[in-house]
């Protein structure tokens, strides 16, 4: 019945440290409360806001629900203004992001493979170009790439979106780590012996263990591609091909010069709301990939 | 800005080893069996080059060629008099003593000298907590921290953009409840403070994220060593735990830059809510893009493109020499 008796497991430290360590844990939870508040604020407003009707959304107390009921009118009218043109831009978000993140990822792999397995001429000098194109940053590249593909009759085109974005030297890099790490020349050896060739080693034997690595180049360049704004802004001046961060903006534009009660901001809203949700639900989900991933190459 | 640009530790490891010795040799060594060693090396040569060839092709055609043709057209100038000609360097002295140009780079310069050390703290205070607290609320604070990154810079901008707003965002009710009467968060002197903080919100998780990881991979007996040594969580964290990552920390630190130099995006989608503040050559990238878009400058908006990537370049190149020794790369 009674525990007294049962023997307590001696907690040696003594008393004063306890109580220094207790109010080190309030500090350090108080912290981490003060950031995550912090941090959750404009998705919190994000959603208050989509909530709320033109009117309350400039009347009403800014983080806190309103008139909820609007939420969905919100949504209709989202998806059904300008013939549905938010529906477009998304799914051009989603091509893009789609083709562009596959491609770069095929590309990525199997350079990263050949720079880890194979020799080749020319391939010190394009290994460390690699590296420097590392460096090279992405937006002194875009006005460059759009003056030159205005010259080919390209820009205004999705390819003026895609075709750049196939170009991932980090990706590149991080599978020669990865390749170099994770798959010892004995394996690829032993399948050769078993009478396998080279595109059929790559693809049976190296392919299965690179999946990590694979799912974060995809996983990142897609993101890279769902966020980016400065090249498709720069390449595109038809609407129709707009991604969403683009269309927003221009929407945000729009609400802005035509002033005040306009029922744009809470298209701007809800269309913001909309967009994010997919990638929230995409790293949340796939949590354990791009963790592992991050890890690649890192030191040991 | 590439997302993958700041998976800094990565970059640590392997200052690439000379080439290993590859398969080619392996077959060689055997190739009495199945195959002549010169048609093997030979086989493996062609594999390699195939494999090789789509990421040859993308980086001739989206890296060397603009670069290449930018820095043409950097060298000329287009006027409707005088017609298009070779003006050989004129750009880059009408750049480098453009004060418009300048006082473009001055403000990132000020901006990212408050706001990089304000988010690299957090994020390593962030990365330090996560690293050693192991409950639910640590998870949560994790992925909360995180979520910004998964957000598009321009959402990220617009969202604060109507936080910041006078007319009906929180914070100017809030201080007015307060009793700090208005505060304009989008005017002139509050403008670079008000666009720290989006980048801070947008960035500092990942960087948090890329801290961590690094920090899980220090061996644990070290810090079992240390608590013998006496030492208490503090004092693991500023003299074990800090110094062991610094290579990291010292990428990480130079993405940041890579980053705050190039900024536009925030920038740009506040531009039209506060036109008075955000003039067209606010950052140096903004001022490319609106000579290229808004003025058709096309080779002075080269020149400023090139010198920009030109800058970013040198300077990475050495600051990664500078601190080689803490950064991993010999």
């Amino acid at each position: 019945m009674t525990t007294a008796a049962a023997p307590v497991p001696a907690v040696a430290v003594p008393a004063p440290r306890r109580t220094s360590a207790v109010r080190g844990r309030v500090t350090v939870n108080a912290v981490m409360v003060a950031m995550i508040l912090y941090f959750l604020l404009p998705f919190w407003w994000l959603v208050v806001a989509a909530s709320k009707n033109n009117d309350a959304l400039f009347s009403t107390a800014a983080l806190w629900f309103h008139s909820p009921g609007s939420f969905f009118d919100n949504l209709q009218q989202l998806f059904t203004y300008n013939d549905g043109e938010y529906l477009r831009w998304m799914g051009n978000t989603a091509i893009y992001a789609g083709v562009s993140g596959v491609g770069a990822t095929a590309v990525a792999t199997l350079a990263g493979y050949a720079f880890a397995k194979y020799r080749f001429p020319g391939r010190n000098l394009l290994f460390s170009s690699l590296l420097g194109a590392i460096m090279v940053p992405a937006t002194a590249l875009a006005i460059p790439t759009y003056l030159l593909l205005s010259k080919v009759a390209l820009t205004n085109t999705m390819w003026a979106v895609i075709l750049p974005q196939l170009l991932n030297p980090f990706g590149v890099y991080l599978v020669r780590v990865y390749v170099q790490e994770s798959l010892p020349d004995e394996l690829l050896e032993a399948a050769r012996m078993d009478g396998a060739g080279e595109l059929r080693v790559l693809w049976s034997v190296a392919l299965p263990t690179l999946k990590p690595a694979l799912v974060t180049v995809l996983l990142f360049s897609m993101v890279g591609t769902w966020n980016n704004f400065f090249l498709p802004l720069v390449m595109l001046n038809n609407d129709k091909l707009f991604p969403l961060t683009v269309g927003l903006q221009s929407w945000y534009q729009g609400a802005l010069i035509q002033s005040g009660a306009n029922a744009l901001f809470t298209l701007v809203i809800a269309g913001s709301l909309v967009a994010i949700i997919p990638l929230i639900v995409a790293f949340l989900l796939l949590q354990r990939y791009w963790r592992g991933g991050l890890t690649v190459g890192s030191l040991k | 800005m590439s997302l993958l640009r700041q998976q800094g530790p990565a970059l640590a490891p392997s200052s690439p080893a000379p080439a290993e010795p590859l398969g080619v040799r392996a077959v060689g060594g055997k190739s009495g069996r199945r195959t002549s060693g010169l048609s093997a090396r030979a086989r493996h040569r062609g594999m390699g080059l195939l494999l090789i060839a789509p990421f040859t092709l993308l980086f001739l055609a989206f890296l060397v060629a603009p670069l290449a043709y930018a820095f043409w057209l950097s060298l000329r100038t287009s006027t409707l008099v005088g017609g298009d000609h070779f003006s050989w360097f004129a750009n880059y002295k009408q750049t480098f003593t453009d004060p418009q140009f300048l006082s473009g780079v001055r403000r990132v310069v000020v901006f990212g000298v408050v706001q990089i050390p304000v988010m690299l703290v957090l994020a390593l205070l962030g990365a330090l907590i996560v690293d050693e607290v192991t409950s639910r609320l640590a998870k949560v604070f994790r992925m909360t921290l995180f979520m910004p990154y998964a957000v598009p810079a321009v959402i990220g901008a617009l969202m604060w953009g109507f936080l910041y707003s006078p007319t009906f965002g929180p914070v100017n009710s809030l201080s007015h409840a307060l009793g700090l009467g208005k505060v304009d968060l989008l005017s002139h002197g509050l403008m670079l403070t008000s666009l720290g903080n989006i980048v801070t919100w947008q960035w500092t998780g990942y960087n948090m994220i890329v801290l961590y990881a690094a920090l899980q991979g220090l061996p644990r007996e070290v810090y079992e060593a240390a608590k013998l040594d006496g030492a208490g969580q503090i004092q693991t964290a500023l003299r074990i735990k800090i110094p062991m990552i610094s290579s990291a920390l010292v990428l990480t630190l130079m993405f940041t830059i890579i980053g705050t130099l190039q900024f536009f995006t925030e920038p740009r989608v506040l531009e039209p809510t506060a036109s008075q503040v955000i003039s067209p050559d606010y950052t140096p990238n903004l001022y490319a893009y609106n000579l290229a878009f808004q003025y058709s400058e096309f080779n002075y908006s080269a020149a400023i493109s090139f010198s920009l990537g030109a800058v970013v370049f040198i300077g990475s190149y050495f600051f990664l020499f500078a601190t080689r020794k803490r950064s991993g790369l010999k």
